[in-house]
């Protein structure tokens, strides 16, 4: 049964392999004339003012935290679902205190403000 | 011996899919082109071959002739490997995707499908989601403002949107019980297609497809107007053609999954088994079809919006669909 999964190495190797050859190939055959302005960031023409890597909005530090959060909850759902033919009714209502629980984390963050971009 | 044989089929397979889905890549871009071409009422390339067939030909071997321009201050390393890691996540969905009813070719039977694992399902997804380490890494390491911007913007809203695809899938796991994919196939060819039963699941699904491929009307993270061209703005020759590559390449296997999930796969009348393929391929090409008309339709939303939308509506409307489902099971 282990044996299937000699398809995805196969597959994966292969594409990595093409990957590779591409970057080859198009770094030997391109030409190359290096200048300090056309090696300066893009900013349409523009030159640039100030650190490139700025400061970070917070509000994405939150979506990733949140993310973090209901992700592992989808991926505790999962083998739930697979199973949920053979457990029935109880398993069910196991769950809705489960995602109630969650959902409340939800309408918390909702209600906090951490979900508005303006 | 039985396992050469299983190696060598194995590597047939490869090289096929590989080629084909290359293939499909390319002249997806000519596609786009052509009909979002006569969408907006212009030809769209008609000068390389007949109906311009040959540009995307041209267009590769233009890439690899141009000049490789990487900016000074860039991370080196992760700016050269970073549009290689989509490509290869992207390509990898298609080893677990099922093409077709099982044949007998040379008096073996050969599943048309490279890897028919049990957490296939899984599998995609965690592919999916590793294709977004190449566009933040992209983005971050070629040290640009809209480079870095475009990369923050796509980072914050995939990881969004997919709570929502993975909520959005519950149902039919629900339904089948299983994350093979092949299964959940042949479950929708005894019964009946799972988008009969799960129709809101298979909106939902879309939308979310769309927001995670980043495309219009969820294209943030290129975002032309704004963004002058998003993550890959510093990129040049074969390295942006890759990120693009990428790109189409997800369509596909997106496409691919929503046919195997909703649309029965390689279910469809007319057809003698060896030939079930043609059937997905069908679908496949008109979910791909689907996707440039959108881009061709809608315009693109605020970045609020998108946020918005995926936190607010998808997130809840998914958990009702999958507590809707549940009852109806249960009762």
């Amino acid at each position: 049964m282990l044996n299937q999964y000699i398809g995805i190495v196969f597959m994966g190797g292969l594409a990595v392999l093409v990957a590779g050859v591409i970057l080859v190939f198009s770094h030997l055959l391109g030409p190359r004339r290096v200048d300090p302005v056309k090696a300066s960031p893009y900013e349409c023409g523009v030159l640039t003012i100030g650190p490139t890597h700025e400061t970070i909005p917070i509000k994405y530090y939150i979506v990733a935290m949140l993310f973090l959060v209901f992700d592992l909850e989808v991926v505790y759902l999962y083998p739930w679902a697979t199973v949920f033919r053979d457990l029935g009714g109880f398993a069910f209502v196991e769950m809705l205190v489960f995602v109630f629980i969650l959902l409340m984390g939800l309408i918390y963050v909702w209600r906090k403000g951490a979900l508005e971009w303006e | 011996m039985e396992f050469v044989y299983f190696l060598i089929e194995t590597a047939i397979k490869v090289i096929v899919v590989f080629a084909v889905v290359m293939l499909a890549v390319a002249y997806m871009t000519w596609v786009e082109r052509k009909v979002l071409g006569h969408i907006q009422v212009r030809y769209g390339p008609n000068r390389v071959g007949p109906y311009g067939l040959l540009q995307p030909i041209a267009d590769g071997i233009k890439a690899f002739f141009k000049e490789e321009v990487i900016p000074e201050k860039a991370d080196k390393v992760v700016y050269v490997m970073a549009p290689a890691i989509p490509l290869v996540a992207s390509l990898s969905i298609f080893s677990v995707i099922p093409f077709g009813e099982t044949v007998r070719i040379l008096g073996r039977e050969v599943k048309l499908c490279i890897a028919d694992v049990d957490i296939g399902l899984l599998f995609v997804f965690a592919m999916a989601s590793l294709g977004e380490y190449g566009i933040v890494l992209g983005g971050w390491s070629s040290y640009n403002k809209y480079g870095l911007m475009g990369a923050l913007r796509a980072a914050a809203q995939m990881v969004s949107y997919e709570i929502a695809l993975g909520i959005t899938v519950l149902g039919i796991l629900m339904l089948s019980g299983t994350l093979n994919l092949s299964e959940i196939v042949r479950q929708q060819i005894e019964g009946h297609w799972f988008v009969l039963y799960q129709p809101f699941a298979f909106i939902l699904f879309l939308i979310c497809m769309f927001a995670e491929i980043n495309r219009t009307p969820f294209d943030m993270p290129e975002a032309e107007s704004e963004l002058a061209c998003g993550y890959n703005i510093e990129y040049s020759s074969m390295k942006f053609a890759m990120f693009f590559m990428a790109e189409y390449a997800h369509l596909l296997a997106a496409s691919s999954l929503v046919t195997v999930l909703f649309l029965g796969g390689w279910d469809g009348p007319w057809l003698p088994p060896g030939l079930s393929w043609v059937w997905f391929v069908v679908k496949v090409g008109l979910l791909a079809f689907f996707a440039v008309w959108v881009r061709g339709t809608y315009p693109r939303l605020r970045y609020d919006q998108i946020m918005k939308l995926g936190w607010k509506i998808l997130i809840p409307l998914a958990l009702a669909n999958v507590l809707f489902t549940g009852l109806f099971m249960v009762v």
